[in-house]
């Protein structure tokens, strides 16, 4: 391309509509969801810090029970799926959001929160019965490596519990007005986040353990 | 911000069934790929060696499946942004991980001849008692 061409190729760039920069800033939804993905960006390098530590620490087991022994496929494939449906429900209720449905918008809300708990309560009854067998996060190094992981997305999908229930609040007495429609857009985000993260989890730490 | 404006604000534009459609097929391709992951780590069809990798590549096909269809990634010009915040991210998690992995593997093979088990790595390893 000669220096002719690339200067009319600039020119017509300049006169396609105006971009950002010459719109003025941009609106409040593009900044708050630009913000809260580098938010997640970093929760998803300090979860990496985690998955590094439990893949240099899976082996050093100390001589306390390995991974072979304290997985259950069943519980986790249920853990799974339900943590893949309420991200599936979360999307719908972003799009009751979209189309301002109050009526459809509870509903999916509450069927997320139902099967964002039914995940928790899984995970947690799984640690209560690896605490009881005698698999604690003291026991070894790879056990608290895996309690570290595993609690710490547990931990982040009970606060997105609790998110939920204050944004369900929210709309019951605010209704959808900017405010609060931003704060559920970044709450779907954050939630659609977690079933990303643990995909990578239950690759890494339970189906990578079932054969080793 | 007054309460006036923020109650004024306008129904994105948006056609439903089409959103509707992303959302389903993503829950589709994210179900398949996750049986899949869960056949692959049970099987005994596959050569075992390459059952690790094969577990890798489905998993980041599906997170690749999910930033598409939940989280709305594009490579539409207004998303400019988003996808190189996205992909520092990534060089830094492929950093810290290979990193992290490598340093280790390098102080485990440095450590003394029958300090400690094969597969114990840094401190835990060290500090275990002596195991044949």
């Amino acid at each position: 391309m000669n220096i002719a061409t690339a200067i009319e190729l600039r020119q017509l760039a300049h006169e396609a509509p105006p971009t950002p920069a010459e719109d003025g800033p941009a609106s409040k939804e593009i900044v708050a969801g630009y913000g809260f993905w580098i938010f997640l960006l970093s929760d998803v390098v300090m979860f990496s810090a985690l998955f590094a530590s439990y893949a240099v620490l899976v082996h050093a087991t100390a001589g306390g029970p390995v991974r072979e022994q304290l997985f259950s496929q069943v519980s986790v494939a249920i853990e799974t799926a339900c943590l893949l449906a309420s991200t599936y429900t979360c999307g719908l209720m972003s799009l009751a959001v979209q189309a301002r449905r109050r009526g459809a918008f509870f509903v999916a809300a509450a069927v997320t929160f139902a099967l964002g708990s039914a995940f928790l309560g899984l995970e947690l009854h799984e640690f209560a019965d690896m605490a009881a067998r005698g698999a604690t996060p003291q026991r070894s190094a790879f056990l608290s490596a895996f309690f570290a992981l595993v609690g710490c997305h547990g931990l982040h999908v009970a606060v997105g519990l609790l998110w939920l229930v204050v944004m369900a609040a929210q709309v019951a007495v605010k209704d959808f007005r900017a405010s609060v429609v931003r704060r559920l857009h970044c709450f779907s985000l954050f939630w659609h986040a977690l079933d990303v993260i643990w995909v990578a989890l239950f690759s890494v730490v339970y189906l990578m353990g079932v054969r080793a | 911000m007054s309460a006036a404006a923020d109650d004024a604000a306008p129904v994105l534009a948006q056609d439903g069934p089409d959103h509707w459609l992303v959302y389903t097929t993503g829950l589709v391709l994210a179900v398949v790929l996750t049986a899949t992951s869960f056949w692959v780590a049970n099987t005994s069809v596959l050569w075992p060696p390459g059952v690790p990798l094969g577990l890798a590549v489905l998993a980041i096909a599906q997170m690749g499946a999910h930033l598409v269809f939940f989280l709305h990634m594009t490579s539409a010009p207004d998303n400019t942004n988003h996808a190189l915040a996205l992909a520092f991210g990534v060089l830094i998690v492929f950093l810290v991980v290979a990193g992290s992995l490598w340093i280790m593997a390098d102080l485990d093979g440095a450590m003394l001849p029958g300090g400690g088990h094969m597969h114990s790595h840094g401190a835990a390893g060290m500090a275990m008692p002596m195991r044949p």
